[in-house]
């Protein structure tokens, strides 16, 4: 038989890989470092983040497939690999003070953390169900070890198997659908199932496919009524871990879901898009209306996230051009706000004792007068107050979705926002207008807590004044 | 020959027994292990469709059984981490059933 | 003649896979799971795909599943009361179940499709061998993925490891 050669391109998975490669020299470093020294594997991890970016960056525009069709580089994947790597980073600045607090400064955090950043990244640029499918588990596998890491904590080890249950019980569905669609189209392949569709109308197999890879990608971007496991796993994790899942799966998963059926399914838009916006307005409404209902600030984000998720997915509906531009944006947006809105919560946190009730947060503005002015701009911004990040996104977003005639759904959306404004000034209120609350005395800020709350509070601020260079980057983000 | 809906449909039998018993068993044991019978329904599908579908494109030709191999090794990778999971609950709280494990609410 | 083994290999998968979500003992569950893993491999000889009925038997029935004994074993299996006792637990996962079981039948059992010419025909792979053409593909077409499996073991291997073994106590200053 003839030898074949494989279609080998290392260059346009240089950010992957070299967020891999950092993973193995943390975990080799992992055995050479003493336990005094684990700090600096954070240290080294936040460098190779950036190496990996710089890659991603002489990759925009490039538009080069490699691996037989499998990845692609094109600048929506680069958009969401800076995306998925500026959240990582931030994470890995909160989480060298939070595990040492927490007596789990282990090599292993950082380890698993870049390994489910390399899945990531696989994930937003693969154009193959095959490659996106093992993107998906590579990113979820390390997330379920993430979540149970406080294994001493009860709580966190139940977080860590609801999450796995959950996620491995998503995943075959999501599997399911991939086999369906290879069945009904003869390929895994997006730009060839794309293809295969364009000459010949859906069969109903395809049809259950496509509907059971929404289901997949419903559970992992937890959109209603696939949330349930959210709240659960989101509190009992612990927090810096929730703080990067709540942002960079999102933001990988949204990129597939994105890719998977504005571009490989556009034939069978009809009954997607109108699915997609039943589940919108599922998302946003319950997600709102339960945050309402939360004391706890780490359960409360959890439900906010979920509704993040359905202002979205309406970019989806839209399924325009500026549709997935202003996706690209709002994931940027909501990246920062949402890691600077759980940096301050672990910025008032006492060593290992949490601050995560509402009520903890009385009197903060007096004692901690930076940190409440940074969580109030974060909570602001995820509201969608002008003239921060939150605001920009979601004025792309409902403005995407008016222009292709869904101004009804855009409508909801801005409904929905007003509800959360209530939730989102709660703890507002109790820092700014309450006593301050027992137990503030011994509260430092660790410098390194500071650093990305800083880095968070200016990006939320930059990307709502001046948010045109992002829309730039966000509006090349061709899909091929 | 067979046809191919006799595997689609056998594989759709299983695919749903698994389900039901991931989701009535509490016993996280048992969930586990109805996870495992979903993820090999789908192999029957994915191998089935090799043999029967005409591939899109030269490069497709054996994808099934290939992408039936990635699956097996994936539910390895997922059987060892879940199992470990479920050890390390059962060490700190003697007990698998995901009702007891449940501290917090659904 | 063939489809009277396929017959016999489906109606002990289906029993079998019945058993392990009805069974209350554990370990009755898992040898009932072995049996559904072992009439699956007979499908794959069925379908002409020799190495991933070796494959199957090997990893799912040889390893995944001996993993699970002796976790069960580990654990006492005493402690299950098989099928959840909340009755409307177990009567949703039913009406789910029978649902989705209903309209994949309807759809699937519609898929008349004629079988393959791609050029990894049976035939062909009975000449050159299973084995070697995946292998052959695995490192050429599929060697992104191929690598990508490989990243997703060392996780499962650190992940447990993690699990799994004693914190060494971290200075408390």
């Amino acid at each position: 038989m003839p030898i074949l050669v494989p279609d080998i391109n290392l260059r346009i998975i240089a950010p992957a890989l070299i967020v891999t490669v950092t993973a193995i020299v943390v975990l080799l470093g992992e055995l050479v470092t003493p336990a005094e020294r684990k700090r600096w594997l954070g240290y080294l991890s936040i460098a190779g983040l950036v190496v990996a970016a710089f890659a991603a960056f002489s990759l925009w525009g490039a538009n080069a497939s490699g691996f037989s069709g499998m990845v692609v580089a094109d600048n929506f994947g680069l958009f969401l690999t800076l995306t998925i790597a500026l959240s990582a980073a931030l994470s890995i600045l909160l989480s060298i003070p939070f595990i040492h607090a927490h007596e789990i400064d282990q090599g292993e955090y950082y380890v698993l953390l870049l390994a489910s950043v390399a899945g990531m990244i696989v994930m937003a640029t693969a154009t193959d169900l095959i490659v996106i499918f093992l993107g998906l588990e590579l990113l979820s596998l390390p997330l379920y070890i993430l979540a149970a890491f406080q294994r001493e904590d009860t709580r966190s080890l139940e977080a860590g198997i609801k999450y796995f249950l959950l996620g491995a019980f998503s995943s075959a569905f999501f599997l399911y659908g991939i086999a369906l669609v290879f069945g009904a189209t003869g390929t895994t392949n997006l730009a060839k199932i794309a293809a295969s569709l364009a000459q010949s109308a859906g069969s109903p197999m395809l049809s259950i496919g496509v509907g059971l890879l929404m289901v997949g990608f419903a559970f992992k971007v937890a959109l209603v009524p696939f949330h349930w496991w959210t709240p659960d796993v989101y509190d009992g994790a612990p927090t810096t871990v929730t703080a990067f899942m709540s942002v960079a799966v999102k933001a990988a998963a949204f990129g597939a879901f994105f890719r998977t059926f504005q571009f490989a399914l556009p034939a069978l838009a009809l009954d997607w898009r109108a699915v997609a916006a039943v589940l919108a307005v599922l998302t946003m409404t319950l997600g709102n209306v339960a945050a309402l209902l939360q004391s706890n600030v780490k359960r409360m984000l959890a439900y906010s996230s979920i509704a993040h998720a359905g202002y979205i997915l309406i970019a989806l509906v839209a399924m325009s051009a500026n549709g997935l531009s202003s996706a690209l944006f709002y994931l940027l947006a909501y990246t920062v706000t949402n890691l600077g809105a759980f940096g301050a919560v672990i910025a008032l946190s006492d060593g290992a004792r949490e601050r995560l009730e509402i009520k903890d947060f009385a009197g903060a503005a007096r004692e901690h007068p930076l940190v409440a002015l940074a969580l109030t701009i974060c909570l602001l911004s995820l509201a969608g107050f002008p003239p921060f990040a939150g605001f920009v996104g979601k004025f792309l977003i409902f403005g995407a979705a008016v222009e292709t005639g869904w101004a009804w759904l855009a409508v909801i959306g801005v409904l929905n926002s007003l509800v959360s404004v209530y939730f989102y000034l709660r703890p507002v209120v109790q820092m700014y207008m309450s006593e301050p609350a027992e137990g503030w005395s011994g509260i430092r800020v660790a410098p390194l807590v500071a650093l990305a709350l800083l880095i968070a509070v200016i990006s939320v601020i930059a990307l709502g004044v001046f948010p045109a260079p992002a829309i730039a980057l966000a509006a090349g983000g061709l899909i091929r | 020959m067979i046809p191919l809906q006799f595997y689609l449909i056998v594989a759709a039998i299983l695919f749903c027994l698994g389900l039901f018993g991931a989701l009535a068993r509490r016993n996280a044991v048992a969930i586990l292990m109805g996870i495992e019978l979903m993820l090999n329904a789908v192999n029957i599908n994915l191998v089935a469709f090799w043999r029967y579908v005409k591939p899109a494109a030269p490069t497709m030709d054996l994808a099934g059984q290939i992408f039936a191999l990635f699956v097996v090794t994936l539910a390895a990778a997922e059987a060892a981490i879940g199992l470990a999971l479920i050890i390390a609950i059962y060490r700190s709280r003697d007990t698998v059933n995901v009702e007891d494990v449940d501290l917090m609410k659904w | 003649m063939s489809l009277l083994v396929f017959y016999l290999f489906a109606a002990i998968a289906v029993l079998a896979a019945l058993g392990m979500v009805v069974l209350r003992n554990p370990v009755h569950s898992a040898l009932s799971l072995a049996l559904v893993f072992v009439s699956l491999a007979a499908m794959y000889v069925l379908l002409s795909a020799p190495f991933i009925a070796v494959a199957q038997v090997m990893i799912y029935a040889g390893a995944i599943l001996i993993l699970f004994v002796f976790v069960i074993m580990l654990l006492s299996p005493g402690t299950d009361q098989g099928v959840g006792a909340l009755k409307a637990q177990r009567g949703l996962a039913i009406l789910f179940g029978a649902a989705l079981l209903v309209l994949l039948i309807a759809v699937l059992g519609g898929a008349v499709l004629p079988p393959t010419r791609g050029t990894f025909t049976p035939e062909a792979i009975a000449a050159e061998g299973d084995t070697q053409a995946v292998g052959a593909l695995l490192f050429t077409n599929f060697l992104l993925p191929f690598e990508i499996t490989s990243i997703l073991l060392l996780v499962a291997i650190v992940g447990v490891i993690v699990l799994a073994k004693k914190r060494q106590s971290i200075s408390k200053q």
